[in-house]
C-alpha cells in the first residue's frame, strides 16, 4: 500500500476578505486532479465504518474508487443509487459527525473527505449537461401527492415516480427546495444547484405545483379523495422567539426572515429586486447552529461592520458544522460565547439598539449530554447593536395538523410518525423529514424520505395498512 | 403565474385588480387574504380578498397605491400575469348571527369590507356599513355595499357627503343614540381600525379588525408580521390577520409598520 498522506487534500476558496463583499459560493471545489488524489487515499476498507454513518447508505468506497480510476460518470451513478441529491449533501452534510467521523483513516490521520469528494461528483456531471435520466417501472396507475418541496419531499418524489406511480408535488412557496432555496445561503448553496436537482425530478415526470399552500386551498382530506397516498414532508418553518422584553422592536428579525428576505427574495440585490432588507452595521446572531453562522456570515456580505454571535454555552457544545464554523471566524465574526441574552432595549422610534445580556458558566449535563449553561447572578451588560437575528430553531407549522382530524402530533407539533415507514396515525398518509423529527439535516430528511417512500411503495401496491404503533 | 382578468382604478389611487384563479373563489370566506407577487422582481405582498366569481374563476383585491409594490401592480393590465397568487391565508372571520352588526371600511377596507357585510347580511343580521373617505370623489362600491347592508353611511371629512367627519365619529353617534350594536369589524388603515377601537372600548362593544401589517411569505415562516395582542406576540398572518380590536397593541403595530420606511424611500425614489 502507498503511502497515505496524513492531511485531507485541500480545497481551495475564496479569499475570506473577498468573499465577505459577495455571495458567491466560497469553496471552488476540486478539480480532477484533486479528487483523485484525495480519492487515493481511501483504503478501500473490506468493512467500511464510513457507511455506517451515512444515514443513506452510500457505498462509499465504491464511488470514490470510482474517482481515483478518473471514471467519474460511474461515481455519479453509484452515489445517485442512495442520494438523489450528492451535490447538496456534499456541501451541507455534517460530514465530520457523520461518514467521515467514522472512516478509519481519522483514527491516525485527517479522513478522507468524503465530502468533497461527493461534491465533485455531482458538479462534474452537472458541468456536462443535464443528467440522464434513470429507468422508470411501468405505471401503476397509483396517485401520490408530496406536499413540501424540501429534501423530504423531493426524496419521495423521485423514488415514486420511478417506481412507476405519478406523483405530484405541493409547495407553498413561489420556488422548490424547501430550507435550501429560502434559509441555507447563496454562498453555501448556490440555487442554480438546487434548481437543477428540483428540475431533475420534474424531467423524471413530477408534476409541481407551486404556490398552493396545503391545509387551506385544499385540505390533506380533499387530497386523498384524489389520490392514493399523501407525503407530508412540510419542515419545520415555524420559528421560535426568545420571549423576552423588547423582542419585538424593529430590526429584530427571526433567522427565518432574514434569511428568506436575502436568499428567496434576493434583498442582497435590493433595489433591483423590491424586497427590502435592513443593512445593520452592528449586527447581533443569537444562537450557536448552522442557522445562526449563515445569518451571521450574511450580515457581514450585507454591509456589517461587526457581526457578533452570542451563545449562551461554549464552543464544544456548537451544534454549527465545523466548517461553518470556521469560515465564519475566518470572516471575523466574533462569538460572545457564555452570553445568555435577557432583553433587548430600543431607542425612542421604536428600533433595537442595545442587547442585554448576562454572562454564564458551565454547570452540569443536562439531558443532552451537554453541559447545561447557568447564568452568573448580576453580570449584566449590554451591547450595542443596530439589528439583531434571532436563530435558536423552529418547529413544525401548525396548518396541516389543525386542519387534519386524526393526524396526531407530539409536543412540539411534530407529526407523530412510525419510525421505519413514515406512517401517520392517519391511513394513507405518510410524513418525514423535520416536520417529524424537528429541525435536524438534510441528509435525515431524505433519509426519512426514502424509508417512507418504500413503505408507500408497498401501501400502493397491497393496499395493506396494518395497525402500527406510532413513535 | 397568474392572469389578470382586469385591473381598474374605480377612484385616484384605488385599483380593482381582478386575477384568475380557478379553484380558489370555492374556498373563499370573508376576512382571507391572498399574497400577490407581481414578477421576478417582485415582493410577496398581502392583500385582502373584496369579491370573487366561482363561474369565472376569479378573485378581486381593491388595491391601494402606497410603494412601489403597490404601484407595480397598479400599472399591470388585463392579459398580464402576476408571478405568485396565493391562498387562501389568514383566518376568515367568524360570521354567525350576532344581532347587529357594524362593519366599518376605509380607503382598500371599503373593497374588503364588502364580503364581511355580504356574508353577516346572509347570517341573518342587521348590518350596518360604515364607510369613510376624505371626499366623496374616492367612494366607490356605494351600490354593492347598499345592496348588502340595511343601513349605508358614507362619511367625509372634507364634507361632500352629509355627515362630515370619520367613521369613528359616525360611530360615535349611533352608540349615543342609543342603537344596540353586538359587533363591530373595521377593516382599512391602521389609524380607522384604532379609532374605531377606541370609540368601542368604553361600551365593550366586541371590535374585530382585520391587522395590516409588513409580512413576507404569509404561512407562518418568518415571524415579520408579529403584532402583541393580549401582552402575547402573535404572527397576523396565521394567528390572524383578525384580532380582537381592545387587545391589540397599537403602538407596537405603529412602530413595527415604519421598519423599512428608509428603504421604501429608497426603492420609491428608483
Ligand atoms: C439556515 C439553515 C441552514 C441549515 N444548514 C444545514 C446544513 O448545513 N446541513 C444540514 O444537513 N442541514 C442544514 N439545515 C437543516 C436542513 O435544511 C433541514 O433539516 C432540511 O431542509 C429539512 O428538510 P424537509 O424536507 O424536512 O423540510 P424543508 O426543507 O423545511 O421543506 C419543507 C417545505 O414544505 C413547504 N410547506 C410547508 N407547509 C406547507 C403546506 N402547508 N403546503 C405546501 N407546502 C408546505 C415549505 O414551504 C418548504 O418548502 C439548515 C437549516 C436552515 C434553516
Ligand atoms: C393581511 C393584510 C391585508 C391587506 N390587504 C390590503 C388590501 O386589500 N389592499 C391594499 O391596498 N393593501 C392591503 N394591505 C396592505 C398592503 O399589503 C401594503 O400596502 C403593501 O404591502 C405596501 O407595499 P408597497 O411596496 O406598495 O409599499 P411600501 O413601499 O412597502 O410602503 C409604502 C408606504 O405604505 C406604508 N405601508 C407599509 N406596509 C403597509 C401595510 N401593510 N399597510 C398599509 N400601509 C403600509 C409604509 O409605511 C409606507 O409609508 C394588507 C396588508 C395585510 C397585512
Ligand atoms: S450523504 Fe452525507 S453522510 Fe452520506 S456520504 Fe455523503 S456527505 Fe457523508
Ligand atoms: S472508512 Fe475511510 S478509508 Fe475506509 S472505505 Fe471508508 S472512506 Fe475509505
Ligand atoms: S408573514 Fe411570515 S410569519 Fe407571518
Amino acid at each position: 500500500m502507498a503511502k497515505v498522506s496524513p492531511k485531507k487534500t485541500p480545497m481551495r476558496e475564496q479569499d475570506p476578505q473577498v468573499r465577505i463583499d459577495n455571495f458567491e459560493e466560497v469553496p471552488f471545489g476540486y478539480s480532477e486532479e484533486e479528487a483523485m488524489i484525495e480519492a487515493a487515499r481511501c483504503l478501500q476498507c473490506k468493512k467500511p465504518l464510513c457507511m455506517q454513518g451515512c444515514p443513506v447508505e452510500i457505498d462509499i468506497p465504491g464511488f470514490i474508487m470510482h474517482i481515483a480510476e478518473g471514471r467519474f460518470q460511474e461515481a455519479v451513478v453509484t452515489l445517485k443509487k442512495k442520494n438523489v441529491l450528492p451535490a447538496v449533501c456534499g456541501r451541507v452534510c455534517p460530514q465530520e459527525e457523520q461518514c467521515e467521523k467514522l472512516c478509519v483513516l481519522g483514527k491516525k490521520f485527517e479522513p478522507v473527505a468524503i465530502g468533497r469528494l461527493e461534491r465533485f461528483s455531482a458538479d462534474w456531471e452537472a458541468s456536462r449537461g443535464e443528467a440522464p435520466l434513470p429507468r422508470k417501472k411501468k405505471s401503476t396507475g397509483k396517485r401520490v401527492a408530496v406536499v413540501g418541496s424540501g429534501p423530504a419531499g423531493i426524496t419521495v418524489a423521485g423514488d415514486l415516480i420511478q417506481r412507476g406511480h405519478r406523483v405530484t408535488m405541493f409547495e407553498a412557496l413561489h420556488e422548490a427546495g424547501g430550507v435550501l432555496v429560502y434559509g441555507i445561503p447563496e454562498f453555501r448553496l448556490p440555487k442554480k444547484i438546487v434548481a437543477r436537482e428540483v428540475n431533475h425530478v420534474v424531467r423524471m415526470g413530477v408534476k409541481l405545483v407551486m404556490d398552493r399552500v396545503i391545509g387551506t386551498i385544499e385540505t390533506v382530506d380533499e387530497l386523498l379523495e384524489q389520490y392514493d397516498a399523501v407525503f407530508l414532508g412540510t419542515g419545520a418553518g415555524l420559528p421560535w422567539f426568545l420571549n423576552i422584553p423588547g423582542e419585538n422592536l424593529n430590526h429584530i428579525y427571526s433567522a427565518n426572515e432574514y434569511l428568506t428576505r436575502a436568499n428567496l427574495m434576493k434583498a442582497y440585490l435590493f433595489p433591483e429586486y423590491d424586497t427590502p432588507i435592513f443593512r445593520g452595521k452592528r449586527v447581533a446572531t443569537i444562537g450557536g447552529g448552522n442557522v445562526a453562522m449563515d445569518s451571521a456570515r450574511t450580515a457581514l456580505r450585507l454591509g456589517a461592520a461587526q457581526s457578533i454571535i452570542i451563545y449562551r454555552r461554549s464552543r464544544q457544545e456548537m451544534p454549527a458544522r465545523l466548517e461553518e464554523i470556521h469560515h465564519a471566524e475566518q470572516e471575523g465574526v466574533d462569538f460572545r460565547l457564555l452570553t445568555n441574552p435577557v432583553a433587548f432595549h430600543g431607542d425612542e422610534t421604536g428600533f433595537v439598539k442595545e442587547v442585554e445580556c448576562l454572562r454564564m458558566e458551565l454547570g452540569e449535563p443536562d439531558a443532552s449530554g451537554r453541559r447545561r449553561p447557568v447564568p452568573v447572578e448580576g453580570s449584566n451588560f449590554r451591547i450595542t447593536v443596530d439589528s439583531v437575528v434571532i436563530s435558536i430553531g423552529n418547529s413544525p407549522n401548525p396548518l396541516i395538523p389543525n386542519t387534519t382530524p386524526g393526524l396526531e402530533t407530539g409536543k412540539w407539533g411534530n407529526i407523530q410518525i412510525e419510525e421505519t415507514t413514515g406512517k401517520t396515525s392517519k391511513k394513507g398518509v405518510f410524513a418525514g423529514g423535520d416536520v417529524a423529527t424537528g429541525a435536524a439535516t438534510v441528509i435525515s430528511a431524505m433519509g426519512a424520505g426514502r424509508r417512507a417512500a418504500r413503505a408507500m411503495h408497498e401501501y400502493l401496491v397491497t393496499g395493506r395498512w396494518e395497525p402500527q404503533e406510532t413513535s | 403565474m397568474n392572469k389578470i382578468a382586469a385591473r381598474d382604478m374605480v377612484v385616484p389611487n384605488i385599483h380593482l385588480l381582478t386575477v384568475e384563479a380557478p379553484d380558489m373563489p370555492g374556498k373563499l370566506r370573508a376576512g382571507h387574504f391572498i399574497m400577490v407577487k407581481a414578477d421576478e422582481f417582485g415582493e410577496r405582498i398581502p392583500l385582502t380578498v373584496a369579491d370573487w366569481d366561482e363561474q369565472s374563476g376569479t378573485v378581486t383585491c381593491a388595491l391601494m397605491q402606497a410603494g412601489r409594490s403597490t404601484r407595480k401592480l397598479a400599472e399591470m393590465n388585463a392579459g398580464d400575469c402576476v408571478s405568485t397568487f396565493v391562498g387562501p391565508l389568514g383566518k376568515p372571520l367568524q360570521i354567525e348571527k350576532f344581532g347587529t352588526v357594524v362593519c366599518a371600511g376605509g380607503c382598500y377596507g371599503i373593497g374588503s369590507i364588502y364580503p364581511v357585510a355580504r356574508a353577516m347580511k346572509a347570517a341573518g343580521n342587521r348590518v350596518i356599513t360604515l364607510i369613510e373617505a376624505r371626499g366623496r370623489y374616492l367612494v366607490y362600491w356605494e351600490d354593492k355595499l347598499r345592496e348588502t347592508s340595511d343601513v349605508l353611511m358614507v362619511s367625509t371629512s372634507d364634507g361632500s357627503t352629509p355627515f362630515r367627519g370619520r367613521n369613528s365619529d359616525r360611530l360615535r353617534v349611533l352608540i349615543e343614540d342609543g342603537e344596540e350594536i353586538h359587533r363591530v369589524i373595521a377593516m382599512g388603515c391602521t389609524f380607522m381600525m384604532a379609532d374605531i377601537s377606541e370609540t368601542t372600548r368604553p361600551a365593550e362593544i366586541p371590535t374585530r379588525v382585520s391587522l395590516n401589517t409588513v409580512m413576507v411569505d404569509g404561512t407562518g415562516m418568518c415571524g415579520a408580521c408579529r403584532v402583541e395582542v393580549d401582552g402575547n406576540t402573535r404572527f397576523a398572518c396565521v394567528d390572524g390577520p383578525d384580532f380582537d380590536g381592545h387587545a391589540v397593541n397599537w403602538d407596537l403595530l405603529r412602530i413595527r409598520r415604519r421598519a423599512y420606511y428608509h428603504q421604501e424611500t429608497i426603492s420609491e425614489e428608483r
